[in-house]
C-alpha cells in the first residue's frame, strides 16, 4: 500500500502541492489527473524526494519514506518513472535496462534483460540501440522495462502518454494493466489524457492548483459530466 | 546656490559630461598625490595605471559581452613590442615620440584584435578560454623566433628625459604640485592621463547603443540575434576595443619596464588581470581599477609577508601568484559578483536602498 | 628520411602523453561538462609528491603509484570542496574556479620545493636506441610511455563499456537525475570521476618528467595542449581524445623538427581555430554519438 498524507511543496513563494492526501491499493492503477499546473508532476517529484515536501508525508508499506534521499528509493521497491524523454539517451537500450537492475528493491531476484523484452519485444529487436534513436513510444516502453527491472512493488508513472499517438497509448496502457495483475503492482499514474488513463484505473484522484479536489472510483469520475468538464476536459 | 545646481544638473544627467568630470577631477586628484610621491610609490602608481588600462578593457569585454579572454597578456605583449619597436626607430627622445609609439601599439593590436576576435566571436565558455589561453602561451614564444624582436634577452626601451619634454608641461607640473617633473613621475603621470581618457572612452562606449548590445548579447544572445542584433560583429566589435585597450597598456608597461622581453608576459600575467577584473566585478570599470590598484601593490606586500615567515626571497615571490589564485577562487565560491557589485547588492538589500534590484 | 622517422617517433610517444592528458580532461568534462584547467598543476603536484619519495631512497615503481593514489586523492577532495558549488552554474565560473586552483597550485608547490629545476630519475634507458650501427629515434622510456598510456586506456575501456561501476558513472554524467530515480548514488560518481582523472593526470606527469627536468612549471604547456587534443577528439569521446592527442603530437613534432620550435604553440593555436571553426563537436563527433 502506498498513501501520501497532507503532502505539501512549493517553489520560492508559491505553493504547488497543499494539503494531498490520497491512498494507491495494492494490485490497482490510482490515475492522478488534472489540467496543466496542477501539481501532478509535482506530486511525484515531492513523493521522490526530488522536491522538498514542506509538510506533511509519505508512506510505503506503513514505513515512512518522506524524508528518505531519492537515491535509495529503488531498494524500498518504489520506482519514479519520469516521462519519455527520461531514457538515458547516450546509453544502448541493453545498458539501459542493465542500470535498472542495478539497484532493485532489496531481497528481490534480480530480473533478467531478456523477461523485459518478452514483455517489451520492439525492445528486443532494438537491444543495441543507443536509446536517442529510439521512437517516442520505444523511448516511453524502455522507461517503464527500467523500471521493472529493479522489481518495484509500487511504480509511479508520469505521463506515459505524453507525445505518443493513440494507438501507442492504448497499446502502452494494455501491457500496464496487464503487469499489474501479473506482478501485482501498485500503480500510481499521472495523467493528463483523463479519458485514457480512467479507462484502466480503478480509482482516480483529480487536482487543481495543487489541491485535492475529487477522489473517487475511476467509473464514477468518468459519469460525473460536470467533473469532466471543469477539470478534465473531455 | 540654485545657480550652481542649475549648471550642476545638466551636466550630471549627460553620461558623457559626467564621466569627463569625474575622470578630470580623478586626474588632478592622482597629479597632487603621484606629485608628493616618492619614486617607489610612483612607479608602483605608473603600473597601477597601466594593469588598469588593461582590465578596464578586459573587464569591459568579459562583463559586457560575457566573453572570456585569457589571452590579454599576449595582446599586451604585442602593444609592448610594437611601442618597443617603434621606440628602437624614432629614438624615444621626444614627446611625440612617445605618442607615436603608443598609438602604433593601440593600431597594431587592433588589428590583432579583429584577427583573434573573429574567430573567438563563435566560441563560448571553457572553448574560448582555451584558445585565448593559448594564445597567451603563444605569442610571447615568438619573439624568440625571430631576431627582430631580440630574443629571450629581450630589447631595450628607450623613453625621453625629463629635460626633453616640452617646457610648458614641465612648468604645468611644476604649478600644479609644486615638484619639478622627473622620468617616474613623468610616466606616472602619463599612464594616469592615458587612464582618464582610456576609462572615458570605455564608460561611454558601455553606456551607449553598442554598450546595450553587448549586454543584450550576453545575457541572451538567441533573444539579441532574433531582436536584430549582428551577433558577431557585436563580439569583435568588444575584442577589438579590449585589445586596443591592452595594447596600449602593453606599450606603457614596455616604457616604465624599460624592457621588453618574452618572460613578461606569462600566463600568470593574464590570469592576474583576470584576478583584477574578478575581484573588482565583471563589467565594473571601477572593480578593475581596485584591482588594477591590487596587482601593482600585493607583490611586495605578499612576498614581505613570506619573508617574515621565514621564506626565502623566491619562495616569498611565489606568495602573490598564490593570493591572486585564492583570489579568484574565493570570489567565485563566495561573492562571485566581486567588490563593486556585492557592494552594490548589499546596499540594495539594506532597507535605505530600492528592492527592484533583488530579482535579478 | 632518417630525421623523419626520428621525428615521427618522437612525435608518437608525445602524442601519446598528450592523449593520457587529453583523456583526463575528458573524463571531467563528461561527468561534471568543466574543462579542468587545473589538470596539470594537479599532476604537477603528484610528480612532484613521487620525486620526493623517489629522493627518499623509495622504489621508483612505488613512487609511481604513490602518484597515482595520491592523484586519486586530490582529484576526490577537489571534485568535493572545491568543484561541487560551481557544477551545473554558469559555465565561467568553473573556468575562472579552475585557474585560480592552478595558480594556487603552482605556487604552493613553488614555495614548498623551490622553482629551480630538478633532474626526475627514469626506470629505463632514456637514449636512443640503436639497431646496427644507426640510431632510431626512440628511447626504452618513450616505448614504455606508450605502452603505460595503452594500458591506462585498455583499462578506463573495460571500466566504461564492461563493469556496473562504469555503467553508473556514464549513468550519472549524461543525466544525473534520472541516475537517482534509479538509485545510482551521482555525487559519489562524479567525485570518482574527478578522482579518476586526477589519477590518470598523475600517469601523465610521470611520463612526462621522467628522465627529464622538473620544476614547477613543467606541466604549463600540457593545459593547453591537453585541451587541444580532447578538443580535436571532441571532448565527450575519449577514443577522439586519444586520436586528437597523437595527431597534434605528431603535428608539434614535425613543427619543431623542421619549421622551429617556438612555432609550435602557434601552430597548435591553429589547429585548434580550424577544428574549432569548422567542426566545432570535434573530429570524430559523428562517432563519439554512438561510441562510449
Amino acid at each position: 500500500m502506498f498513501a501520501v498524507e497532507d503532502l505539501s511543496a512549493a517553489y520560492g513563494p508559491v505553493k504547488a502541492l497543499n494539503g494531498v492526501t490520497f491512498t494507491a491499493a495494492r494490485g490497482q492503477v490510482t490515475a492522478v489527473l488534472g489540467a496543466n499546473g496542477a501539481g501532478k508532476t509535482t506530486l511525484l517529484r515531492t513523493v521522490s524526494g526530488l522536491v522538498r515536501s514542506t509538510k506533511g508525508s509519505v508512506k510505503l508499506n506503513d514505513k515512512d519514506i518522506t524524508r528518505t534521499a531519492t537515491e535509495k528509493l529503488t531498494s524500498y521497491g518504489l520506482s519514479h518513472v519520469p516521462e519519455g524523454r527520461g531514457v538515458i539517451a547516450e546509453l544502448t537500450v541493453t545498458e539501459n535496462l542493465r542500470l535498472g537492475g542495478l539497484h532493485r528493491a532489496t531481497g528481490s531476484e534480480p530480473m533478467p534483460v531478456e523477461r523485459v523484452f518478452e514483455l517489451f519485444p520492439r525492445l528486443g529487436e532494438r537491444r543495441e540501440a543507443t536509446a536517442h534513436t529510439l521512437s517516442g513510444g520505444e523511448r516511453q516502453m524502455l522507461v517503464i522495462g527500467r523500471a521493472l527491472m529493479a522489481r518495484p512493488t509500487v511504480l509511479l508513472l508520469d505521463e506515459p502518454s505524453l507525445g505518443l499517438a493513440p494507438r501507442v497509448v492504448a497499446q502502452i496502457f494494455d501491457l500496464l494493466r496487464g503487469l499489474v495483475q501479473t506482478e501485482e503492482l501498485t500503480v500510481v499514474l499521472v495523467e493528463q489524457n483523463a479519458r485514457s488513463a480512467l479507462s484502466i484505473a480503478d480509482h482516480g484522484v483529480v487536482l487543481n492548483l495543487g489541491k485535492v479536489v475529487a477522489s473517487a472510483p475511476a467509473a464514477e469520475l468518468a459519469a460525473d459530466e460536470q467533473l469532466r468538464h471543469a477539470y478534465l476536459g473531455f | 546656490m540654485e545657480r550652481l545646481r542649475s549648471i550642476i544638473r545638466p551636466v550630471a544627467s549627460v553620461p558623457l559630461a559626467r564621466h569627463l568630470v569625474v575622470a578630470l577631477v580623478a586626474f588632478v586628484v592622482a597629479m597632487a598625490v603621484i606629485g608628493s610621491s616618492s619614486q617607489y610609490l610612483q612607479t608602483r602608481y605608473a603600473e597601477m595605471a597601466y594593469f588598469a588600462i588593461a582590465a578596464g578593457g578586459l573587464t569591459l569585454l568579459t562583463g559586457l559581452s560575457g566573453q572570456l579572454s585569457l589571452g590579454h597578456g599576449a595582446l599586451m605583449a604585442v602593444g609592448a613590442y610594437a611601442a618597443t619597436l617603434v621606440l628602437e626607430r624614432t629614438g624615444g627622445e621626444t614627446l611625440a615620440d612617445v605618442f607615436v609609439a603608443l598609438l602604433v601599439a593601440i593600431a597594431v593590436c587592433a588589428v590583432v584584435g579583429v584577427v583573434v576576435g573573429v574567430p573567438a566571436a563563435r566560441l563560448h565558455g571553457p572553448y574560448i578560454a582555451g584558445a585565448t589561453l593559448t594564445l597567451a602561451v603563444a605569442v610571447p614564444r615568438l619573439a624568440n623566433q625571430w631576431e627582430v624582436f631580440g630574443g629571450e634577452q629581450g630589447l631595450q626601451v628607450s623613453v625621453p628625459r625629463a629635460t626633453d619634454l616640452p617646457a610648458w608641461i614641465q612648468d604645468l607640473v611644476w604649478f600644479f604640485t609644486a615638484v619639478e617633473i622627473d622620468q617616474y613621475s613623468f610616466l606616472a603621470y602619463l599612464g594616469w592621463l592615458l587612464l582618464a581618457i582610456t576609462f572615458v572612452a570605455l564608460a561611454n562606449l558601455s553606456r551607449s547603443r553598442v554598450g546595450r548590445r553587448w549586454r543584450a548579447v550576453r545575457d541572451d544572445d538567441v533573444s539579441a540575434e532574433l531582436a536584430g542584433i549582428h551577433l558577431g560583429r557585436a563580439r569583435v566589435v568588444a575584442f577589438t576595443v579590449s585589445a586596443m585597450a591592452a595594447g596600449l597598456a602593453g606599450g606603457l608597461m614596455a616604457m616604465n619596464v624599460r624592457l621588453t622581453a618574452p618572460g613578461a608576459f606569462t600566463i600568470t600575467l593574464s590570469l592576474t588581470l583576470l584576478a583584477a577584473v574578478v575581484l573588482g566585478g565583471l563589467g565594473s570599470l571601477t572593480g578593475a581599477l581596485i584591482g588594477a590598484g591590487v596587482l601593482a601593490f600585493l607583490p611586495k606586500f605578499a612576498t614581505d609577508l613570506g619573508e617574515s615567515v621565514g621564506l626565502s626571497a623566491t619562495q616569498a615571490a611565489e606568495v602573490t601568484p598564490v593570493v591572486y589564485g585564492l583570489v579568484l577562487m574565493l570570489v567565485i565560491l563566495l561573492a562571485p559578483a566581486g567588490i563593486v557589485g556585492s557592494l552594490r547588492t548589499f546596499l540594495a538589500r539594506s532597507p535605505l536602498g530600492s528592492t527592484k534590484e533583488k530579482t535579478t | 628520411m632518417q630525421q623523419f622517422l626520428d621525428t615521427t617517433l618522437g612525435g608518437l610517444v608525445l602524442g601519446a602523453v598528450y592523449a593520457a592528458f587529453a583523456l583526463a580532461l575528458c573524463l571531467i568534462w563528461r561527468s561534471t561538462r568543466i574543462v579542468n584547467f587545473a589538470q596539470a598543476a594537479m599532476a604537477m603536484v603528484t610528480t612532484y609528491i613521487a620525486l620526493s619519495l623517489i629522493n627518499a631512497d623509495v622504489p621508483y615503481w612505488v613512487a609511481f603509484m604513490a602518484a597515482i593514489a595520491a592523484g586519486f586523492g586530490l582529484g576526490a577532495v577537489i571534485e568535493r570542496v572545491i568543484i561541487r558549488p560551481v557544477e551545473g552554474k554558469a559555465e565561467l565560473n568553473a573556468v575562472i574556479l579552475t585557474l585560480g586552483l592552478f595558480m594556487v597550485l603552482h605556487g604552493l608547490t613553488a614555495i614548498t620545493f623551490g622553482v629551480q629545476h630538478r633532474g626526475f630519475p627514469a626506470p629505463v634507458g632514456t637514449s636512443a636506441i640503436s639497431v646496427g650501427d644507426t640510431s632510431i629515434g626512440i628511447t626504452p622510456f618513450g616505448i614504455l610511455t606508450i605502452v603505460v598510456v595503452a594500458l591506462v586506456m585498455a583499462g578506463l575501456v573495460v571500466l566504461f563499456r564492461f563493469t556496473d561501476l562504469g555503467l553508473r558513472m556514464r549513468a550519472a554524467a549524461f543525466n544525473g537525475e534520472v541516475s537517482r530515480l534509479l538509485g545510482v548514488r551521482v555525487g559519489r560518481m562524479l567525485t570518482l570521476g574527478w578522482a579518476l582523472a586526477a589519477a590518470v593526470g598523475a600517469v601523465a606527469g610521470m611520463l612526462i618528467a621522467g628522465g627529464d627536468l622538473v620544476n614547477p612549471a613543467f606541466m604549463d604547456p600540457f593545459v593547453i595542449y591537453g585541451f587541444i587534443a580532447a578538443v580535436l577528439g571532441g571532448l565527450d569521446s575519449p577514443l577522439g581524445s586519444v586520436i586528437g592527442g597523437l595527431i597534434l603530437g605528431l603535428s608539434l613534432s614535425y613543427v619543431t623538427g623542421y619549421v622551429g620550435e617556438h612555432l609550435a604553440p602557434l601552430v597548435a593555436l591553429g589547429i585548434l581555430m580550424v577544428v574549432l571553426l569548422v567542426r566545432p563537436s570535434g573530429l570524430f563527433a559523428a562517432a563519439a554519438a554512438r561510441r562510449v
